[in-house]
């Protein structure tokens, strides 16, 4: 169960991960709101409610007089009333006089705690239903009479709670409105936001099955990143698929020359009856076939090179293992003696192990062919730069093809013989070390090599 | 002394021991149930309605108690404090004292149907409801009266009483101590009015005659022996003056005063579901046409459409019907210290005169 999870999570598209979170917010939003609405409720039809009881006690408080020493309670009707504009409430009334008795009303209408003050307004319970009253003093100061009246107003709760809840509702209703309406304009801005990226599917979706070329859709800034990596990805894909092409296309132009040569020796050969001639035409073709191998041999180098320049992990490489591995694999198909001269601590570079064996390879292949022994390769800690060089005693590489080095191998007739073709593979190992081929012409003879950035230890 | 509530506790002492009772035994075979009516209104009033009830519940047996207004007042308040059962229906034309009833809780909460129809005066909490339609009129003697317009008005009234001498001892109206349709009549009037001042030292210059009861004034004004009888209430007057021509009926044109009888099921009920629907049936079209054609009661549904039938031509403007609404604001005038206030000022009119 727990491997669903991260696995539907990536499933879900972004609408309905936003849309998730706005509803969810809303929701919290409108039950905050709900909450809060049955609270003003609450608060405003007390404070309604209790303006009607604390003004029937006002002018019930006016209609108190003393008279030939008696005190007067003469109820205004206006005061039950105001109190009657809570249509269903029952009403109750007390007035104490100055002795403490109960003058008119209900008797046992309960009064505030002590502590409430002369004027007070509280809860109680009264004949067996909740109430709200208001009690106010009035003090006596006549001649004949001094004192206080106590008058206690109080009304069952019915009609203030059904405009608390009538507030309530009707606030509640208006937000859930709102939040509703929120929520539709929320997921509209979502589908017009999200535009864009169904345009750029579209647009991909649309496209001839061989058409790489950048993808050109009007975007938002976000989206517009996600393209631009879709456009270098297309990029990449469309390089490697020229290169490819292009080696195909090499390849088959180097390989088919020599493969008619070969033939056309080998048939000179079957019908040559002279013995010396026939000698001569075997060594010929023994020579086309092992010239025909490397050139094979180069080829497939090259597109090894050239697919590890884009795939291969850059590790921490001794240079000195590579000049040892490349003259060992190097004596391997040559009876030439080769030097290998190599400094005594570790020169650490940064790169493809098998892509720079190849290319001192080459150069070693090279040099056997072309110079003149004794071949040596060595290895050289410089300033910020290691060395890997390969050196003989011969000319060198004639002027025009040092010119060249690291274009296109097959652009003119070079010979499988010549050292084009392995130069461009070095070129190539180069480029993708961020590396410098190098060669010197002195009175010593010839060297070639790379130049790479070394790593400090 | 003043106290609310202990001019009840004095008529305590009159258990309803002389009410009259009348059993109405189940139409047909044993009684299934019993309902329990108390009411100021006259057995004989109540009766058709009451049959016709009786109709549609077969095996119902029904008790009726008669009682005065503070006596049923007294009774069902002592029952409801005790919360001991005295009836299922309670019904009174003294609604000041329903309304302190219900307003004390003793009262059960009827289904939207029962009061379904009724205007918004005639009902209080989903408990009190009103039941008829009966005006405070001024009925004078037809006799007297033929050479001369009747007065139409408190302000002719007023004027009459002050312009003539023919009116002493010869006009009558509730005595408002003993009469609680008398005592809210004239609480009512003088909320309403100006006039009420002017009209009650008009009724003490002419010495005011004051009865405990309604039969007495159309009585003593068909005969002559009264030539007016102010604040009458009207469901009698209409049914007297049905047959007796001798009594004219005036709906003031100031204003009439409108109460509805109140009825209410106990909260001790023990047939609350039987006590509703008769409050229903009562309401219904029904119950209001017994109530408006066998009875002058009317319905407050649709009663002022009625009266106008039943008044003389022009008499019955809709306009000044003015019905007692059912709001605390009638506990006022049961307040026992202002009832005192009031009484003080009525005596000082009208002193107790010799019949």
């Amino acid at each position: 169960m727990s491997t669903l999870a991260p696995e539907t999570a990536r499933g879900q598209s972004i609408a309905y991960r936003l849309g998730v979170a706005m509803v969810l917010i809303l929701v919290m939003v409108v039950l905050a709101s709900i909450v809060a609405a049955t609270r003003f409720g609450q608060t405003a039809s007390d404070e309604t409610f209790d303006r009607l009881l604390r003004g029937a006690a006002l002018q019930i408080a006016e209609r108190i007089s003393v008279n030939d020493g008696r005190v007067v309670v003469d109820l205004p009707v206006s005061a039950f009333e105001l109190l009657s504009l809570a249509r269903s409430d029952r009403v109750f009334y007390r007035i104490i006089g100055p002795d403490g008795q109960t003058m008119t009303g209900y008797e046992d209408l309960p009064l505030p705690r002590s502590n409430a003050g002369a004027d007070a307004i509280y809860d109680a319970r009264y004949k067996n239903t909740g109430i709200r009253a208001v009690k106010l003093t009035r003090l006596l100061a006549e001649r004949s009479m001094s004192g206080q009246v106590i008058i206690v107003v109080a009304q069952t709760t019915r009609e203030r709670a059904a405009l608390a809840g009538s507030i309530a509702t009707n606030a509640v209703l208006i937000i859930a409105a709102a939040g509703v309406l929120l929520l539709f304009l929320a997921l509209l801005v979502l589908r017009v936001a999200l535009k864009p990226l169904a345009r750029v599917e579209r647009a991909i979706l649309a496209r001839e099955a061989n058409d790489l070329s950048p993808i050109d859709v009007p975007a938002p800034q976000e989206v517009a990143v996600l393209v631009a990596a879709i456009n270098r990805f297309m990029g990449r894909l469309e390089n490697r698929i020229e290169a490819m092409q292009n080696f195909v296309a090499d390849a088959a132009h180097q390989i088919r020359t020599p493969i008619t040569a070969l033939r056309a020796q080998a048939q000179l050969a079957l019908e040559e009856k002279d013995p010396e001639r026939l000698e001569r035409l075997h060594r010929r073709l023994y020579a086309r076939s092992v010239g025909l191998g490397r050139l094979a041999d180069q080829l497939l180098s090259r597109a090894l090179i050239a697919h590890r320049a884009d795939t291969a992990l850059r590790e921490r490489i001794d240079l000195r293992r590579v000049a040892l591995e490349a003259e060992r694999e190097t004596r391997a198909v040559s009876d030439q003696a080769i030097n290998v001269d190599l400094p005594d601590e570790e020169v650490w570079v940064e790169g493809d192990a098998v892509s720079l064996r190849e290319a001192v390879k080459n150069l070693l292949n090279n040099a056997v062919r072309h110079g003149a022994a004794p071949v040596r390769v060595q290895v050289e800690r410089r300033e910020h730069h290691a060395a890997i060089m390969v050196c003989d005693r011969g000319s060198g590489i004639p002027e025009a093809l040092a010119a060249r080095i690291g274009e296109r191998f097959t652009s003119d007739g070079i010979s499988p013989d010549s050292a084009g073709l392995g130069l461009s593979i070095v070129a190539s190992v180069a480029a993708m070390h961020g590396a410098r081929l190098v060669h010197r012409k002195d009175a010593e003879g010839f060297a070639i090599g790379l130049e790479i950035p070394m790593i400090r230890s | 002394m003043r106290r609310f509530g202990l001019f009840f506790l004095a008529l305590l002492a009159l258990q309803p021991a002389d009410a009259a009772e009348t059993r109405l035994p189940p139409r047909e075979g044993e009684a299934q149930a019993q309902l329990v009516i108390e009411s100021t209104t006259d057995f004989v009033i109540f009766e058709p309605v009451l049959l016709a009830f009786q109709q549609r519940h077969p095996d119902l047996a029904i008790i009726y108690r008669e009682l005065t207004t503070n006596e049923l007042a007294a009774h069902v308040t002592a029952a409801c404090e005790e919360e001991r059962f005295v009836a299922d229906v309670v019904i009174s034309s003294s609604i000041d004292q329903q309304l302190k009833l219900v307003n004390d809780g003793c009262g059960l909460p009827l289904g939207a149907q029962a009061h379904a129809g009724l205007p918004d005066w005639a009902r209080w909490r989903e408990e009190l409801v009103g039941l008829t339609f009966e005006p405070a009129v001024t009925v004078f003697n037809r006799a007297y009266f033929s050479r001369r317009p009747p007065p139409r008005s408190r302000f002719e009234l007023i004027d009459l009483l002050r312009e003539s001498q023919d009116f002493v001892g010869r006009i009558g109206t509730y005595d408002i101590e003993s009469s609680g349709v008398g005592y809210l009549f004239a609480f009512q009037d003088a909320l309403q009015a100006s006039t009420w001042g002017r009209l009650v030292e008009s009724l003490g210059r002419n010495r005011a005659r004051l009865f405990c009861c309604t039969a007495e004034i159309l009585n003593r004004v068909a005969d002559g022996r009264l030539l007016i009888g102010y604040n009458v209430l009207g469901s009698y007057a209409f049914e007297h003056a049905a047959h007796d021509p001798r009594l004219g009926i005036v709906l003031p044109s100031d204003y009439t005063l409108v109460m509805a009888r109140a009825a209410f099921v106990a909260r001790a009920a023990r047939q609350p579901a039987l006590a509703e629907a008769f409050i229903t049936f009562m309401l219904s079209p029904e119950g209001r046409e017994i109530l408006s054609t066998d009875m002058a009661l009317l319905s407050p549904v649709d009663g002022a459409e009625r009266l106008e039938a039943l008044a003389e031509d022009g008499t019955a403007d809709p306009q000044t019907l003015r019905p007692i609404a059912m709001t605390p604001a009638l506990l006022v005038g049961l307040d026992g210290a202002k009832r005192e206030i009031f009484l003080e000022q009525w005596r000082a009119a009208l002193p107790a005169s010799p019949r």
